[in-house]
């Protein structure tokens, strides 16, 4: 007999069979020997992954997104840390409007952000380059590291960054021998967080990208239009790997960090 | 140059948080190697006071000396000072070598005198064997020696002390007044300390400033502060008093006479009765501790003894609070015990000196309310 706990129990397997089915289908058939994507395997292999790195395509894509994460996570937890410092330790008119349009990115669709960034860029007639790829992006994650940031600098009291002071340490001398690394946690957190919103963002990319320049989901996206080869799979996997497992091993590091640092 | 330097003058400093007035043209001087407190109840100003001192606030108006110097415009990093807080604040990622000696080197000390300077400091507040350890590895008492360690090894002009023992539990917070003290004497620092503990001001300081809605009510030492109150305020804030009114009946030079309204005549001290006459108003307080009450007193020259009834008694160990009816006034008394407290409903004779008997300045017996108006 079915009790309704063991219904809601069957539910929530099926919902994240759901979910993750099609993602361990991607790895599975990523070792997949065969030359096309489907169940039985006949064997299995890494000859898919060797054809990526022999493919000087989605090789150049892997560069331009690796470039452009790091660039993009760098720009915006630097960014995002002083306006964290500025919204959380200072008081100055119009500080809640700024809050807002910090935080705002994420409230409005991509799409709409990313064609406003465009007709902004005409507006001043300038081609599309790849300076506009990183602005857009550093727009786009700026939110979620001024969040991350600020919950934490919250939680660090003001006494510690005044007994530097009173101790002799400058502003600056003080920042970096005190407040920088008890904010690390969030420091990495957020640029992880950058990163990988970077790493795998289509929307806007297509949009901002300059022509002959793709990013590795611009490029899945541009080999799928023509056929579906199994390099996508292998493809697809490498970029499970980068965006799940790098978030949380930066996040495991940072609860670390977090525990030594805590009072 | 006087005898004795200030190190630290305050010249009519104010300070306004918009409209709000937390602190009011307050005037002060901090005499060099002097223990001195601010005293007041939560919100008078005390911490806004110290952090002008510190400079971590600005002075709206009025100047800040240390050491003879005006440091209105120089940055807190830039002022030589020691400053203790009630969280500690130690930081919680360095170990205690690397707090101690933080303000070190900010100082071009070569590392061998660092060493050793932060072995002392340890040595001085008596934890001499936690260098590698982290602030999260000791007490709350001890992270507050630290603390005192770290602020004084960079041998400040001033040491600030914002409640450095209110997050300490009672008997440590004792053993840390009677430590603090010794440390204090022993480097000869001036230093001003921030309370809202009455007991915690009289005991440790050389001068107690009483502090109301951004008013010093009263300067003075502890004794000062504590006999002749000046305000209303200060006799009720520094302990229980006896406020009454009534009118003079007489200020000669050797005995002044006071007629309290709806109670009995008392005596005061002359020099109390200084530029008073008969007829003037006058507000009195007298200590619940001096409030001398037994079955039977002898009569003598100096004080008045009234007859009253014992209304509830409030034991304590090793004296009674009792609240006594007498004609119509009522009275409270602190008294020591002797063997049996007096019991409710009992009759008793009150004896109050004439020493004891405070007239207050009528001009300011209103907790500074007037002023600000
Ligand atoms: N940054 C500030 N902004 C506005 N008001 C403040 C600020 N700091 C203190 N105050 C106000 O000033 C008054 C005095 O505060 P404070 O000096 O902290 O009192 P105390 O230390 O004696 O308890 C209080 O009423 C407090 O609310
Ligand atoms: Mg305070």
């Amino acid at each position: 007999m079915l009790s309704g706990w063991s219904l809601i129990r069957l539910g929530t397997v099926l919902v994240y069979l759901f979910m993750f089915a099609p993602v361990a289908v991607v790895i599975l058939l990523s070792f997949n020997s065969s030359q096309f994507g489907a169940f039985p395997m006949e064997g299995l292999s890494f000859r898919w992954f060797v054809e990526l790195a022999n493919n000087d395509a989605i090789v150049r894509a892997f560069k331009t997104s690796i470039l452009l994460g790091i660039l993009t996570s760098v720009i915006s937890t630097t960014l995002g840390v002083m306006a964290s410092l500025a919204m959380v330790r200072y008081e100055f008119p119009g500080k809640n409007l700024l809050n807002t349009a910090l935080i705002a990115p994420i409230l409005i669709p991509e799409v709409v952000l990313a064609v406003s960034l465009l007709l902004f860029l005409q507006f001043l007639s300038m081609p599309k380059n790849f300076l506009l790829l990183l602005l857009g992006h550093v727009i786009f994650t700026l939110p979620f590291v001024v969040l991350v940031v600020q919950a934490r600098l919250v939680g660090i009291k003001k006494e510690y960054e005044e007994a530097a002071l009173s101790l002799g340490a400058g502003p600056i001398q003080t920042f970096f021998a005190v407040t920088l690394p008890l904010l690390m946690p969030a420091v990495l957190a957020g640029m992880l967080f950058a990163f990988t919103i970077s790493f795998d963002d289509i929307t806007g990319t297509l949009f901002w990208k300059p022509p002959g320049v793709e990013t590795v989901p611009t490029q899945i996206f541009a080999m799928l239009r023509i056929s579906i080869s199994p390099e996508i799979n292998a493809l697809g996997a490498v970029m499970i790997i980068i965006t799940v497992v790098l978030p949380l091993s930066g996040a495991a590091l940072a609860r670390r960090l977090a525990r030594r640092s805590a009072e | 140059m006087a005898q004795q330097a200030n190190a630290v003058e305050l010249h009519n400093t104010v300070k306004r948080f918009g409209e709000f007035t937390a602190v009011h043209s307050m005037s002060l001087n901090v005499t060099d190697g002097s223990f001195v407190t601010f005293v007041g109840p939560s919100g008078c100003g005390k911490t806004t006071t110290l952090r002008m001192i510190a400079g971590l606030e600005n002075a709206t108006a009025g100047d800040i000396l240390i050491r003879g110097q005006r440091v209105n415009d120089i940055p807190i990093h830039k002022r030589n000072l020691g400053l203790v807080f009630q969280n500690y604040a130690l930081f919680p990622h360095k170990t205690i070598f690397e707090n101690v000696a933080f303000g070190l080197k900010y100082r071009n000390v070569d590392k061998q005198t660092i060493a050793r300077r932060v072995r002392e400091a340890l040595q001085l507040v008596q934890l001499p064997h936690v260098e590698d350890r982290l602030p999260r590895q000791l007490s709350g008492g001890q992270q507050q020696r630290i603390a005192l360690a770290r602020a004084i090894v960079i041998q400040p002009d001033v040491l600030l002390l914002d409640e450095p023992l209110s997050a300490l539990d009672a008997n440590l917070r004792e053993e840390m007044r009677v430590e603090l003290k010794r440390i204090q004497r022993e480097l000869g620092i001036a230093t001003i300390f921030v309370t809202h503990d009455q007991a915690e001001a009289l005991a440790m300081s050389d001068r107690v400033v009483v502090m109301s809605n951004g008013f010093i009510e009263q300067e003075g030492t502890p004794e000062e502060v504590y006999n002749e109150p000046a305000s209303e305020f200060v006799a009720n804030f520094l302990g229980i008093s006896n406020l009454m009114s009534g009118s003079v009946e007489d200020a000669s030079a050797d005995t002044v006479k006071i007629a309290v309204e709806g109670g009995p005549h008392l005596l005061a001290h002359p020099r109390e009765g200084r530029g008073k006459h008969k007829g003037d108003r006058a507000r009195l307080a007298v200590r619940a501790e001096k409030v001398f009450l037994a079955e039977q007193h002898a009569a003598d020259d100096d004080s008045v003894i009234i007859d009253g009834t014992i209304d509830a008694v409030d034991y304590q160990g090793q004296a009674a609070r009792y609240f006594v009816t007498a004609g119509n006034l009522s009275w409270q008394a602190v008294n020591p015990i002797d063997r049996h407290p007096f019991h409710e409903g009992q009759a008793v004779k009150l004896r109050i000196r004439a020493q004891d008997v405070v007239l207050l300045d009528p001009a300011r017996s209103g907790n500074g309310a007037e002023q600000a108006g």
